[in-house]
Parts: C-alpha cells; structure tokens; sequence
C-alpha cells in the first residue's frame, strides 16, 4: 500500500525535486529523481520568463473574486428560495437545478461574445463577472437553508427584525461549515481552470498561473522542464496548503456534495 | 429546456415553510435577494443559451454578416468526416476513462476499508491529493516523467524491458496517455465518495454472510455491489459527464495530435470558435455535446433521488 501510494505521489514528488534541480541534471541521462544539487534557479529563472508575480496576484484575484461573489450572491437567492414566501419560488427552484445541466463549454461562444460586447476581454472583469453567480452554490446553499430550525427568525421577526437582518445574523452564522465548503470547492475549480482564461484573456500579463504556465512549451517544442516544475509547484503549492490544514473539511466536502 | 426541467422522478424538496400555503406576501423582498443572482445567471447562462442556438443555424465568424444556413453546421457534425471524428475521439476517450477510473477508485476505497490497514487517514489523504493539482499541472509533471529522453518513468519502464518511446507522438499510445493523466488527476474525488457510500453499508450483513460462510469474493458480488449500486451509478455517470469535457491536459500535452488522435469535442470547440472562427459550426458542435450531458445528467439526477429516499 506504501509503495501503491508513493508510485501514484510520483508526479508530485518529481514536481517538488524537479524544481531544486540544476538545468544539467534535468537534461542528463539516465534521469535522477533527487537532485545531487539543490538550486533555486529555476525558482529565479520562472519570474524572468513570465511575468509570473502577476499571473500569480491575477490567480488571487480571479479565484479569490469569483469566490467571494459567489458565496454572497448566491447566499442571498438561496436564501430567498429557502426562507421566503413568494410567487413561483417553486419554478425558479427547478429552473436552477436544470440548469445544472448546462456545461460552460457549451455556452462558451456567446458567453465570449457577450464578453467582448461589454469590452471586458482582458480584464478581470471579464473573467470574474460571468461566473459571480453560480447555480450548483444557490442549490447546495438552498439546501442547507432549508435544514435550519425556524424558531430563531420567527422570534426575530416578531422582535421586528427585517429579513436581511435574519439573512445577515441568523442565517449565515449558522451556515459557515457550507459556506466553507462551498467557498473551498469554488476556489480550487477556477485556481485550477485552464479553458476559463485562455478564452477571457489575450495577453500573458492576464493570464492566470495555471494558463500561464502553459505558455512554457512554447513552438520550439523543447520543453524547459526545470521552470515548468518550479511554476507548477508554486500553482500547487497554496492549495496543498489549504488541503493539508482544512484537509478533513476538504474530503467531507468532495463526500457530501458529490453532485458536481 | 422547459420539458427538461423535472429533476427526477426521486427527487423531493423539504416541505416549504413548515406546510403552510404559499401566499406571496414576501414577493418584494424576495426579489431583493434573488436579483443579483438572477442578472447574473440569466446574462450568462441563460442568454448565451439562446444564443448558442441561434448561431448554430448561421455561418457567422463574430464579424460581418452572418447568413441563416439552416441545419447545414449539424448536417456537417454528423457528416463531415473531420468533426465527426472528434465525436468519435471523445466517445474513445469516455470509454477508456470511466470504466479504469472506477475500478480503480473502488478497488482503493475497499482497500481502505480494510480494518487491518495501518495508517488509514493518512492513505485517504495522500490519494487524495492529486485530485487538488489542476489537470494542467499534473500534465506538465506526466509529460517529464514520460519525455523520451530524460523522463524518469520511461528509464525505469525500459529497465523492466518496455519500450514506450514518444508516447504522446505515437497515436496508439496518446490517447491512453492523456487518459491516464486525468485518471490519475480524479480516481481520489471517486475513491472518497466510494468509501462513504460503503460505509452506509450495514455490517450485519457481512456478519450474516460470514456466518452462512460467504467467501470475501462472494461477498463483494453479493452484498457490496448490490448495496452499493445507486453510489456506483452516480459516479458512473458523473465520469462520463466530465469525460465528455475533456480539454486541459490534452491542450497542454498533445495539441489534439499526432493525427488527431486525442482530438475532443471541446479540443474542436475551442478551435473552430476561437482560433479558426467558425461560430456556427462550433456552437452546433457544443449543443451535441450539450444534449449528451443533458441525458447523462437527467440519469444521474433519477439516481440522485434515489439516494436522498434511501437516506431518509
């Protein structure tokens, strides 16, 4: 089982050595899988090549906003859908879970064109915007609105608290352990996407890591495989780090919301 | 859509507001809430939807003038010998990646039932792990470690007498190569929804079939799989809805080479709508690809609400 788990590690592993190795070895046959010399070259040579403190902040920026509007727009109709008394909440209901269904690849053209209608191709705007709300976070919230005892906002509500105070006070502290999972599951996905920003994006200055990073093989065709690895551990590197300290909360989520 | 939009015949939504009748009296409120989400998903979802559908009956390249051609872009998926290929990649592509991926997932998550296996957290977490490296990244990693002259994993396969050469030049060896990245990159996510679902499974029935001296193979075909069948389905069809939508590593490690042999849908998509402009026929291309989800999802979702009946 050890040996099962380091052999399916290896990518990771020859990732993490790779990164430390001088260009010579890297090139040398037969290969090594540790370096008989630690450098940090490659770790210099990666921000010379790309523009890659940038590609890094866009990665925050893009992941982290998508993350944050998405958890309060979808919160707030989430919480329409789960607490509210309205006409066709029903409908609207079954209309966001069909529309689920829907892969972004297929609406991937007009979203573009929409896009570069509002001028906002290579902007974070462009990036963020379109996927600020999301119908899988709507439904997974809605969901767990739903389980939440009545009585704290009916007492509320005869203390004469407005809806978006209960929303606000009641509902949300109560909805950590999901916003958490949800925050957690958005941001890996777009951190991660490659498609996303190689469409909303022209230039390398705003890319994201993950695309950025693709820019390495390059029509040469040769490979330089000692940056490749040393930007690729720092892409890794900060959900790794979220994965090992949140890391029961991480595989719960994947077990519970195994519907995406 | 409006015909499509049954989520399941299983499928039950908790009692609305403790049972009273709905009398819209929140109406105003509600629309507070709901706006931002909804400008948002009807903009770019919904929109683009129409959208989408409107130009696959048009040849237009996002400039110009753009003729109505009928149903010539689907005519031409099906025809064209070209596109239709990269239906019949992806079709290679699901079928080579959902059966291995599960096997594999399923055969760990047992593994890690186990009761006699040490350290079992720690396993679950490590083989976990790669489901967190994007599928770019993990590309990057496998193209090195198969490069045909420096890669490790090609030295040590040639030590043990096998010869892979250029796997991802060779068009029998790219496919189960770009395969095996996103196996790889997903067998965890399956493995850890395959281990709750196992352990929903009452022991008393493995006592009961020990008893009645019920072999472990025995075991597994007539209690673990029949018990598990709803979890099993469910992730059947998830596999097969995200192998439709392969992209990532086949855009990093082949291209959609050597001669088209990994070629996908979206690799085509992705192509035609924006690099060669053919909006019409790529946005025909992505409505094929969207009615195939479509179908794998309206089974997941039957399957779905069997689940949640079986849980309460």
């Amino acid at each position: 089982m050890l040996v099962l788990t380091l052999l399916v590690l290896l990518p990771v592993i020859i990732i993490v050595l790779t990164a430390f190795k001088p260009a010579a070895e890297i090139n040398q046959y037969p290969p090594t899988l540790f370096p008989s010399d630690w450098t940090l070259d490659n770790f210099t040579r990666i921000f010379s090549d790309l523009p890659f403190a940038r590609l890094f902040l866009n990665s925050v920026l893009f992941a982290g906003g998508v993350t944050l509007f998405a958890l309060v727009f979808d919160s707030l109709a989430a919480y329409a859908l789960a607490r509210l008394d309205f006409r066709g909440n029903r409908v609207l209901l079954v209309v966001i879970v069909a529309s689920l269904m829907i892969p972004f690849q297929a609406t991937l053209i007009p979203v573009y064109q929409l896009v570069a209608q509002f001028g906002w191709v290579n902007t974070y705007a462009g990036l963020i915007v379109p996927r600020a709300a999301d119908a899988f976070g709507i439904f997974f919230l809605r969901q767990f609105f739903v389980s939440l005892p009545r009585d704290l906002d009916n007492a509320a509500r005869i203390d004469g608290a407005g809806e978006f105070r209960i929303f606000r006070s009641i509902v949300l502290p109560n909805a950590v352990p999901s916003l958490l999972t949800l925050a957690i599951f958005t941001f890996v996905n777009n951190w991660n996407d490659l498609l996303w920003p190689l469409v909303f994006t022209t230039t390398p200055e705003m890319g994201t890591i993950t695309s950025g990073l693709t820019l390495l093989t390059g029509p040469s065709g040769i490979i330089p495989y000692g940056t490749m690895m040393a930007g690729s551990l720092i892409a890794v590197l900060p959900l790794a780090v979220m994965f090992l300290i949140m890391q029961r909360r991480f595989i719960e989520s994947v077990a519970s919301t195994g519907l995406k | 859509m409006t015909t499509l939009t049954r989520p399941g015949r299983g499928y039950r939504p908790p009692a609305p507001l403790g049972g009273r009748p709905r009398s819209g009296r929140q109406t105003s409120i509600a629309i507070l809430f709901l706006l931002p989400a909804l400008v948002i998903l009807l903009a770019f979802v919904a929109w683009p939807m129409l959208s989408a559908l409107r130009l696959s009956f048009t040849n237009s390249s996002g400039f110009g003038v753009e003729e109505w051609v009928g149903l010539d872009n689907y005519v031409r998926v099906f025809t064209d010998p070209r596109i239709l290929s990269t239906l019949g990649t992806t079709a290679v592509y699901t079928v080579m990646f959902t059966p291995t991926a599960i096997v594999v997932a399923l055969a760990l998550a047992l593994l890690l039932g186990h009761p006699r296996l040490l350290g079992r957290g720690f396993f679950r977490t490590a083989l976990f792990l790669p489901f967190i490296v994007s599928l770019a990244v993990a590309a990057f990693a496998w193209t090195y470690l198969l490069d045909p002259q420096v890669g490790l994993l090609n030295y040590w396969l040639r030590g043990l007498g096998i010869q892979l050469g250029n796997v991802l030049q060779d068009p029998n060896l790219a496919m189960p190569t770009v395969v095996l990245v996103a196996i790889w990159k997903s067998f965890g996510f399956y493995m850890v929804i395959f281990i709750a679902g196992l352990q929903e499974i009452p022991g008393s029935l493995y006592e009961a079939a020990k008893v009645d001296g019920a072999g472990p193979v025995r075991r597994f075909f007539h209690i673990t799989l029949p018990q598990l069948s709803n979890t099993l389905a469910f992730v059947v069809v998830f596999a097969m809805i995200s192998a439709l939508q392969a992209f990532d590593q086949i855009y990093v490690m082949t291209g959609g080479g050597p001669y088209r042999t990994t070629q996908t849908v979206v690799m085509e998509v992705y192509q035609e709508g924006f690099k060669k402009l053919n909006l019409g026929l790529a946005t025909a291309l992505s409505y094929v690809l969207l009615a195939a989800t479509l179908v794998l999802s309206l089974i997941q979702f039957r399957f779905f609400g069997r689940r949640e009946e079986d849980n309460s």
